[in-house]
């Protein structure tokens, strides 16, 4: 190789060592984290083991090769040697390997059998994955709700003004913050019975080093034990369709007092949730009252699929905009989808996610919306009667 | 053959080019049956996909630059990503190993030409009408494919987007074409080898394609039938992958992946041949235990119908079953840690110069064995379960995938191209596609495994912020290595239109019977076998 070749070389490494410790790097995580769990300090361990074992074989193998290029070369005058085997030295570099191998295979093996263990659990939560959202269902106690990504969406569609590069119009947990997160207390081992409505999911969270898939119609079993309270953060992380990167999962972990005053302030919600559910029934809501309303909940469940604009992603996501569901249809006919959804495609029934008075006042918006004008108004009685025939 | 030929081929052993009967302008192209062609072919058509493939993911890195979406929406993300992969699999990666069989492997075993030239013929011209199906799905109402290149029911079948069919019938006609190519590399190797040429005197090359060949036989039937079954879930009303109807989503991805593990190795296993053919030509000295090579890599082939279910730790498999597929995928690392050995033990005490292929080659073997490194901590099941899904699996393949194969195809491309072509290639214009390529591709790959570990899942069109600044650095380096490509391209043009002269062995290490053939090799090579002694 060529002076010129060289020098050109070792600018281009001083540039890549530059832009890698330049100090806009001081928040970026480089490695895996350690976790909060006693599980997931485990795999953090034998994550470092495994990454200095390699990194050592790595010195020795790549160091015997520039050896050989930089002393052996023919430029330098060096004669090939003739020989081409030695069984000694095959057997001894096949041998050495099975060792190390080993020792990595007995943390491994005790580490997996400890994190498949699910018996003798305090708390048992039922995570259900439907596109994109995460379900939570805590059994004995009557709480269960649906949650979403709250980011909203201005701030990744960029919306709101250009986008500076430093993420100055995204807030700090862009992505990665819900409506409503799960809770679950600290030092109790939770149990979590994992499932899906449609496509496989999977629910992760790095810090409790639990990743489990969420398969349709089958339950998987995974675990954790958190030792610090805090807020916990994770993405679903198997391909689930257009929005699988906008369905994370948030994990409150409380003290113990804590959750179980959250536990007390949860079902006295739904206590109230179903009073006004019940008020509602009797009432009787304005065109603008509804149209509000409608709007707000459009936006929030149904704006990804049907967009904004009602005009959907055909062919998968039908336009609601002039359909003959949301125009000339009955509104019967309508309110039945919005509420049991659309067997073998995307479309959710939404009778268990929102409430009758938020299905009233969708279904008002979308049969008015976008010049649909049908001037329908449906109220939550509506709702109620066509959802018990 | 007619009988004259024969005789006059006995005449003139192993230069008849005078009598090569080709046709002229596009039908010499569409009707050949000459082993040179087809392979020629092959490789055009490969680069092609490369660069269509890449144009792909340069896109998906333009979205990636910066937090936010910009370019592209979110559904045409998950068509971009899953195009680019069955583009690079089958497209690029693939049918270059087909090309280079088809160009050397008669050459080196002393044939004629393949065994089966028709069939040869056919092989070659379904694919581009396979590819045509699946980058017209970009063009139709339902677009392009979205649901992953590994295409896991139910996203595939009762959520599809429509596009389903096009897909099933495009991977149809890859798997007709690839099952086809492998039998006439069995065939050849079996039958045509010259006189003297045992099984273990053939060249490592030979061995890794002839095992190839195997692995090609006995999975892409797997493959072809677990695309029927999605097939008829998704259009004819079956459940074989919908647990409403007795099936089972689990089982679709066994299915797949028992396909899918050895086709890793169908793509790293030409590669193994390739360098073991080049570092020692370069190191001038023979290579390093070639019998622990052969059953090396015959052991990885046979390994690689046990692993399968290491792609799937987190689908919730029973104790059982995750130590046994952690187990043997580690077991892997021993007969691949043989191999990267041998080729270390070759370059030992040899005579070394760094000519382009030989650069790609010591490139090949040091990223791939990163790719190794990754791949052994991704076999262990607790950390994967870190690890699966994200940016550092994207690392992982892309470092065998890339600066594995794909750089053992450009150092094989280096290397035979003055036999190719007649003329010498421009070694300064290749050194700079080769540096040029060195270092965007690890800026590309290498900080994506602390993407990963970070905690960026994989196959999403936006991120928090905390991913962004790697981000940054991935995409330029993406941008840096597909325009390098270009490079390549302009090398190889010049060196069909001219260049120096290449004499018959314009390597002075290199060993094998193409080299005993003029350069360029004439149209019809060995009518008459060689003796082997």
């Amino acid at each position: 190789m060529s002076r010129g070749n060289q020098n050109w070389l070792v600018g281009a490494w001083l540039l890549i060592v530059a832009i890698f410790s330049s100090s806009t790097w001081a928040d970026t995580q480089l490695n895996l984290t350690k976790g909060v769990t006693a599980v997931s300090r485990e795999v953090y361990d034998l994550h470092m083991l495994s990454l200095y074992i390699c990194t050592a074989i790595g010195v020795v193998v790549f160091g015997a090769m520039f050896w050989s290029m930089i002393f052996h070369r023919k430029s330098k005058g060096a004669k090939a040697a003739d020989f081409h085997e030695s069984t000694k030295v095959e057997i001894l570099w096949t041998a050495i390997p099975i060792v190390i191998l080993i020792a990595m295979a007995i943390p491994a093996t005790s580490t997996l059998i400890n994190m498949e263990n699910n018996e003798d659990s305090d708390i048992t939560i039922q995570i259900t994955g439907s596109q994109w959202k995460w379900h939570y269902k805590y059994f004995n106690e009557n709480i269960e709700y649906y949650s979403v990504l709250s980011t909203p969406r201005e701030q990744y569609e960029n919306q709101n003004g250009s986008f500076d590069g430093n993420g100055a119009s995204k807030g700090e947990d862009y992505l990665l913050e819900v409506d409503k997160p799960l809770v679950i207390p600290v030092n109790k081992k939770v149990r979590f019975l994992i499932t899906s409505d449609d496509v496989i999911h999977a629910w992760w969270v790095p810090a409790f080093a639990v990743k489990q898939d969420a398969n349709p119609g089958f339950i998987n079993e995974a675990w954790t034990n958190v030792d610090v309270p805090g807020t916990y953060r994770g993405q679903c992380a198997e391909l689930c369709g257009k929005d699988h990167g906008f369905m994370p999962i948030v994990v409150e972990v409380k003290s113990e007092e804590d959750y179980d005053a959250w536990l007390n302030e949860q079902h006295a919600l739904t206590a109230k949730a179903a009073d006004a559910e019940k008020a509602s029934l009797n009432a009787s809501m304005s065109k603008s009252e509804l149209m509000q309303l409608g709007e707000t909940t459009y936006m929030a469940y149904c704006a990804a699929c049907h967009q904004p604009t009602g005009l959907g992603l055909p062919p998968v996501f039908p336009a609601l905009k002039g359909s003959p569901l949301a125009t000339t249809g009955s509104a019967v006919e309508h309110i039945n989808v919005v509420f049991d959804g659309r067997a073998g495609t995307g479309m959710q029934g939404y009778g268990k996610q929102l409430s009758l008075k938020e299905i009233a006042a969708v279904v008002t918006y979308e049969r008015n919306a976008w010049g649909n004008d049908t001037g329908d108004l449906v109220q939550t009685s509506d709702i109620k009667a066509a959802s018990e025939e | 053959m007619t009988t004259e030929t024969i005789n006059e081929s006995l005449d003139d052993a192993h230069n008849d080019d005078h009598h090569d009967h080709k046709m002229t302008g596009i039908k010499r192209w569409l009707y050949t049956t000459n082993h040179k062609d087809i392979g020629t072919l092959y490789l055009w058509f490969s680069f092609i996909m490369l660069l269509t493939g890449g144009a792909l993911a340069m896109v998906i890195r333009a979205e990636l630059f910066q937090p936010g979406l910009q370019i592209v929406e979110p559904d045409f993300f998950n068509q971009l990503t899953t195009v680019h992969g069955l583009i690079m699999v089958f497209g690029a990666i693939m049918p270059a190993f087909t090309g280079f069989a088809n160009w050397m492997l008669p050459m080196m075993i002393g044939a004629p030409d393949m065994a089966l030239p028709r069939m040869n013929n056919w092989s070659f011209w379904i694919l581009p009408f396979a590819f045509a199906i699946l980058l017209g799905s970009f063009f139709m109402e339902s677009g392009a494919p979205n649901f992953g290149w590994t295409f896991y029911a139910p996203l595939s079948t009762t959520y599809s987007n429509g596009s389903t069919a096009f897909f099933v019938f495009a991977v149809h006609i890859m798997g007709i074409s690839s099952i086809m190519g492998a039998i006439n590399i069995v065939v050849t190797i079996m039958n045509l080898r010259a006189p003297g040429m045992t099984y273990m005197k053939m060249p490592l090359f030979v061995w890794t394609f002839f095992i190839t060949a195997y692995l090609l036989i006995a999975v892409m039937p797997v493959l072809a039938g677990v695309v029927t079954m999605l097939l008829t879930d998704t259009y004819f009303g079956t459940s074989f992958f919908d647990a409403a109807g007795g099936g089972d989503p689990v089982m679709f991805q066994h299915i797949f992946w028992f396909f899918g593990h050895p086709e890793v190795y169908i793509m790293i296993l030409p590669a193994f041949g390739i360098v073991s053919t080049i570092i020692p030509a370069f190191s001038r000295k023979k290579l390093f235990g070639y019998s622990s090579m052969v059953y090396a890599t015959s052991s990885i082939a046979l390994l690689s119908f046990i692993v399968w279910a290491h792609h799937m730790f987190t689908t919730g498999m029973p104790l059982f079953g995750e130590l046994f597929f952690m187990y043997c995928t580690m077991l892997i690392a021993v007969p691949t840690g043989v191999k990267v050995f041998n080729w270390v033990a070759t370059m030992w005490r040899g005579s070394l110069t760094f000519e382009t292929p030989m650069l790609f080659s010591i490139a090949f073997v040091i990223l791939f064995t990163i790719g190794g490194f990754s791949g052994l901590m991704l076999a262990l099941t607790p950390v994967d379960f870190q690890y699966h899904d994200t940016y550092f699996v994207v690392a992982h393949f892309h470092y065998v995938l890339v600066t594995g194969s794909l750089f053992s195809i450009y150092a094989g491309a280096y290397f035979w191209l003055p036999k190719w072509t007649g003329h010498m290639y421009n070694e300064s214009l290749a050194k700079w596609h080769f540096w040029c390529s060195l270092i965007s591709v690890n800026l590309l790959f290498f900080p994506m495994h602390f993407l990963g570990l970070a905690g960026m899942p994989r196959r999403i069109p936006d991120y928090a912020l905390q991913f962004a600044d790697f981000n940054k650095w991935v995409s330029i380096g993406g941008f840096a290595f597909g325009l390098s490509q270009l490079i390549f391209l302009a090398v190889v043009i010049k060196c069909i239109k001219g260049g120096k002269k290449a004499p018959a062995k314009p390597w002075d290490g290199a060993e094998g019977l193409e080299w005993t053939v003029a350069s360029p090799a004439p149209y019809h090579t060995f009518s008459t076998p060689p003796k082997i002694d």
